[in-house]
Formats: C-alpha cells, structure tokens, sequence
C-alpha cells in the first residue's frame, strides 16, 4: 500500500470544496461539488487496488484462489457514481431555474435569502 | 415475522412508483386517496414493527446472506426497539403530511406524494440499517427526495434557491462522510456496525480511526443542522411548502443526531474515547442551542423562526447524546416525540396562514388572522407547549435533559433554550392572531428576509381553513399532549434506551440474533417534582419573553455581536461552504484533543 493515491484523494476534495467557497458562476459550483465526490471514487479504487491483481471475475482462466482486487469497494464506486449523478442532474436543475426567477447565475448576487 | 424491516422500506417506494405510474390517469382525489393509503399502510407497517421489536429485536439479512461464526458478507437491517419506534414516527409523520398536503398542492399531481414517500423510504432505511455503507446511501435517497421536495415550487425565486443551498452543502458533508466510511473500511475491511465494532475493539486512539469518525459524523451533523453546519436548514425550512417542513423538521434533523449517536454505540465506543466524543458533542450542543435561540429570536418570517428553532432544539437532542447515558439518550427520544409532534403543528398552521393571506411576515401579518378563532387558538397552544408546558411530552423531554446533564449551567440553559423559542412563537402567535401588543414596524431591512411577499402553495380561496388541514393539526398537537402524559412514554422509553447504549447488545443483536446477556439496568423515565416546577418556570419564562416581545415599540436595529451573527446567515453558498470545512476541522481538533 502507498500513501500517495490517499493524498490525491484528499487533495481532489480540498480543490473540490475551494472550489465551490470560490465560486463565481453556479454552473462552476455545481462542477466542483461533482469534482469533490470523484475524489471518493479514487479513494475508494485505491483501497481496493492490489498490484497483479486482475478483475474480481473467476473462471477457467482466473481460478478462484488467484489475487483479484476488492470488489465491495468497486460496488461501492458503482452505488457513488449513480448518486453523483443523481446529485449532479438535480443540482444543475436547480441552477437553471435559479437562472430564470432570479434572472443571475452569480452567488454574490442572490439576495432572497439572508439573516 | 423477519421480512417486516425491509417492507417498511421497499413499500413506500413500491407506492412512490405506483403513484408516478397511475397519476396520469387517475383523477385528484384518487392519486391523494391512494397516497394516503400507502402512507396509512406504512403506518400499519411500522407499529406491528414496534410490536415485534417489543419482544426482540427483528433482523433480516438481504438475500438472506445469514452470518457464519468467522465470516460475514450478508448487509443486515436491525429493528430495535429505538429504530423502530423511530421510524413509527416517520411513517406518522409523512401520513400527517400527505392528509395536510390534500388541500393545499393544486398544481402537482403524483409528484409531491410520490417524492414524500421516496423521502419517507430513504429515513426508514436510514433508521433501521446495521451497515455504514447503506447509511450512506439512504442518507442520499432521502436527501436527493429532500432537495426536490424543497425546491417543489418552482415559480418561487427564494425556493429554488433554498434548494440549491441545502442541495450544495448537503452533499458536500455526505462525500466528507463517504470519505470517512472509505478511510474506516480501508483500515477494517469491514462496513457492518456491529462487525466494525469487533475489528476496532482491540484498539485505542489510532488516527485514522480517529478522522475517519469525525468526518463521519460531519457528514450526519450537517443533516442535524448542528452550528456551523445549519446554515442550509433556516433556508432550505423557509422555502420548502409547510407539509414537507413537518417532516424535515420533526425527522430528518433529528436522524442526524440519530446516525452519530447509534454510530458511537454500535461501533466507535472502543476504538474513541468517551471523554472525546462527550467533549465535541457538547461543545457542538451547546453553540447550537445558543445561535439557534438568537436567531429564531431575531426572525420576523414565521417559517424561518420556526427554522431557527428546530436548529436550537437539534443542539437539545445533541445535550442529551453528550451524557453518553441511557438516562440522555431516553430525554432526548422524548423530546424528540414532543418537539415532532409540537413544530409539525405549527408549520401547518404557517402553512394554512401562508394559503390564507400570502403572507408569512409576523410585522405585516399584525391583527390580519382574528377571523381564525381557532387556528389561534391551537397556534397559542403549540406555541405554549414548545415552551415545555407540565404534563406535554417536551416538557417531560426537557425535564429530563435538564436532570441527565447533572449540571446548573445546562439546566439553565435548556431552560432559557425552551422559553426563549416558545416565547418568541407565542409572541407571533399573539400579534397575528389576536392583535395584542403595538402594532409593529413593516419596514424592510435589506439584511434580513421577512417573508412579505412569499407565493401561496395553493389557490384554496381565504375563508375557512380546510378540515384535512385542521384534522392534521389537531391529530399532532393531541399527540404532544398525551404522549407527555405520566406512564405513556415512561419505562418502555427507558429500557429501549438503555438497549441502544449498550455496544455489546447490539453486536449480539445484529450478528447472533439471541438478546444481551446481562441487559443493563434501565434509567428511571418519568415526571418529578422537579421537572414539573422547571416545566412551569419556564413556561412562564416564555410568557414572560413573548409579552417583553409585545410591550417593546419596535425593533431597534440588534447591535454589536448579534448584527454579527445576522450578517453570518448570508444566503452565499461559498460562505457555508467555507463554514462546513471549519466546521469539519473544529470537530476533528475536539475529538483529537486528549
């Protein structure tokens, strides 16, 4: 196991989440919300991965005792990527009709909601 | 009857598809008819759950994937007696809110009861799984449902972006806490609670054990709207229709709580020290009773005073949790039931207000209501009852917070917590419906959203209030009063707490399916001599702040440290963004300190 696919995780979440403190345009905001959750989906490969390792598939060229890397976490990845997009599809809704009844896409100019 | 765990979640989203299916055909009234059906079904459902948990808790294991002595791979739900008498709640709740939502939608169709029902699916499943992983993903489901249940009225500029801000922030705490479940299986190799419990019980204060807890519990804390992850929750509570607010406010904050405090139990109370997670969460409890009473303190928009309060009262449910005592955990469960049934009253009665006179600002709303003798009434009653009135169920809930913590300082400040949110309601109660006091100030302030102009969620002519809207209302508040009652919630209360807290039952539960061996003793769980005085001390307190309230002319411009806290609630979703993180971090640091 090496530490360096953890820290690009964990570096793809910061950039992701500075990316939606610094936003200017929501479309952008709703990106860097995608980019912050795909930063769990290489945490959760890199937990998973195993070197020389082949795909959790067994048969007659793959016996069931050979090295194959985690398949919960790569359901896991699967479940994560359905959200996402869930999430994604959603937000993105939301955005255009912000876009319509506030008439801005700007954060700092939305103002209906404060205190 | 081992399959009842995963009907109560499989059957709404049965009735959400069916619904979705049928309502291009069907007429109104069916569509509402069927919804309501499903979700009285749901109810059925739960309470024969609960009967069965009574005699022992219910576990089913998907595919039926059973354990082996040294192997699990099967993912359980578990229906204890808390976790099914929780989701008795929500079933109860989302029926309260399909019987209000009859009258009040015109425009939608399936949609708003399908959603609810898919929301309802998402909280069950939350409630009752044993597995981290599953957590997550019902934790989505039910927020996917909830951000378009917020954003349901499109027409309205200040919906859709409530919607966006709780969308945006609530997501970004789930991948902080699918982050911390990917750093916890990477070290275990295990998702199952009770099977995480027995890799981590050989070990103390690992780090990454550690962090992987604190974002976790991020993830679930920013759904409680613990400070500084409330943000979302006053917008997101202004916007959504009054119905949806029931059940955000009575259920889903709370599961919040719920998920970190069942987390502690089931798995971390090993592998993290005691004095660690009681020092973060009651430091978390009490900056969020604090911000949550001088906000909804602050409010003239009826939603977004109720909002701040349903904050402050997640900082309660918090307190009790920060005992780490079967004796908290039975005060905040009550409290639970109380502030449910009591907030879920007085946002339908917002909501039938909104639908009567478009309005939703206490300054403008000055007198209009005298005509709805009733709903005033029922509005004073709520109101008084959230103060914690002797003899209601957040009375007795706030008693025994008051008793668990063994503490002045916290007595007194859930005492000041209960009168000031119950006073400021009671105060909006007594100027909207009965004209008491001075008539305040309309002015706007550009800081601050008031509510003057909100859009109805239904063209029901103004006139009489509807009898679904009264029934619905009626039912929550009876529910306050009689759940509070002496012997209603008591020993059965106690016990079930008692079970929760106990790690060891419940890895038994979950993977052998045979009761604790020494089960351990039960807190005492009912009305004192001194609950009732507190109960009526601050009853009167509230009374007390809601006629302060009315005597002052008009509300100076709050100076110093609270306009501070004002101008924190920008509405700028990079601001709570950047709280989230800090928060995030202040949550780490208390659960590092040693």
């Amino acid at each position: 196991m090496t530490l360096f696919p953890y820290l690009v995780a964990g570096w793809i979440l910061l950039a992701g989440i500075y990316g939606v403190v610094r936003s200017r345009h929501l479309v952008h905001t709703v990106v860097c919300v995608s980019i912050a959750q795909s930063s769990t989906y290489v945490l959760l490969l890199a937990i998973g991965y195993q070197r020389h390792a082949t795909a959790p598939i067994f048969g007659p060229a793959n016996p069931p005792d050979s090295p194959v890397v985690d398949p919960v976490v790569q359901a896991m990845t699967l479940t994560d990527i359905v959200v996402s997009a869930t999430v994604t599809a959603l937000l993105l809704a939301l955005v255009i009709l912000v876009a319509k009844r506030h008439g801005t896409v700007v954060p700092d100019r939305l103002h209906a909601l404060r205190g | 009857m081992g399959a009842l765990p995963a009907l109560v979640v499989v059957w709404p989203i049965a009735g959400a598809c069916a619904l979705l299916v049928l309502g291009r055909i069907l007429p109104r009234p069916a569509v509402d008819g069927l919804a309501l059906l499903i979700a009285a079904v749901l109810v059925f459902l739960t309470v024969r759950l609960l009967v069965d948990a009574n005699r022992g808790p219910v576990v089913t294991w998907a595919g039926n994937w059973q354990p082996m002595p040294h192997r699990t791979v099967g993912i359980v739900l578990v229906a204890d007696r808390f976790a099914a008498a929780l989701v008795v709640l929500i079933a109860g709740l989302t029926a309260v809110a399909l019987l209000f939502g009859w009258h009040y939608f015109d425009n939608l169709r399936a949609h708003y009861p399908a959603l609810v029902l898919l929301f309802a699916a998402g909280m069950c499943g939350f409630a009752l799984t044993g597995d981290l992983f599953d957590m997550f993903v019902f934790f989505e489901l039910m927020s996917v449902a909830a951000y378009a249940l917020t954003g349901l009225e499109i027409e309205d500029p200040e919906s859709v972006q409530g919607g966006l801000n709780f969308g945006v922030i609530n997501s970004l705490g789930a991948y902080l806490c699918l982050f911390g479940i990917g750093l916890l299986y990477a070290h275990t190799g295990q998702l199952g609670l009770a099977q995480l419990a027995g890799v981590l019980a050989g070990q103390q204060r690992e780090t990454v054990v550690v962090v992987a807890f604190a974002l976790i519990s991020t993830g679930w804390l920013v759904k409680a709207a613990v400070t500084p992850f409330h943000f979302w929750l006053a917008d997101a509570h202004a916007v959504a229709p009054a119905p949806v607010c029931v059940l955000f406010s009575g259920v889903m904050a709370p599961l919040g709580v719920y998920g970190v405090a069942r987390l502690y139990w089931a798995t971390f109370t090993v592998a993290i020290p005691s004095v660690a997670v009681h020092r973060m969460s009651l430091v978390l409890a009490v900056l969020t009773m604090v911000v949550g009473t001088v906000m909804c303190m602050l409010q003239r928009h009826l939603k977004r005073m109720l909002a701040y309060s349903t904050i402050a009262h997640s900082g309660m449910f918090l307190l009790g949790v920060s005992t780490l005592s079967p004796a908290g955990i039975a005060a905040s469960a009550i409290y639970l039931c109380g502030h449910a049934a009591v907030k879920g009253a007085l946002f339908l009665m917002a909501g039938a207000l909104l639908a009567h006179y478009e309005s939703l600002d206490e300054h403008r709303l000055y007198g209009r209501a005298r005509r709805h003798r009733l709903l005033g009434v029922l509005f004073v009653t709520a109101a008084v009852l959230l103060a914690g009135f002797p003899w209601s169920a957040t009375g007795l809930g706030k008693a025994l917070l008051e008793e668990s913590g063994h503490s002045v300082v916290l007595g007194v400040l859930v005492i000041a917590v209960s009168a000031g949110t119950g006073g400021v309601v009671l105060r909006a109660g007594l100027r909207i419906f009965w004209g008491l006091g001075r008539r305040p100030a309309t002015a706007d302030d550009a800081e601050e959203t008031t509510g003057a102009r909100e859009e109805s969620d239904t063209d029901t002519p103004p006139g009489r209030t509807p009898a679904t809207m009264l029934t619905a209302v009626l039912m929550l508040l009876l529910a306050a009063v009689t759940l509070g009652l002496p012997g209603v919630l008591g020993a059965g209360t106690g016990s079930a707490a008692g079970a929760f807290c106990d790690p060891a039952g419940y890895t038994a539960r979950a993977l052998h399916t045979v009761p604790a061996a020494l089960p351990p003793a039960p807190p005492e769980v009912g009305w004192t001599g001194i609950g009732l005085g507190l109960a009526a001390l601050s009853t009167t307190a509230a009374v007390l702040v809601a006629v302060l309230g009315l005597a002052r002319v008009s509300r100076a411009t709050p100076a110093g440290p609270v306009r501070m806290l004002h101008r924190l609630h920008s509405g700028h979703l990079g601001d709570y963004s950047a709280w989230l993180v800090t928060g995030c971090a202040l949550l780490t640091g208390l659960l590092w300190l040693p």
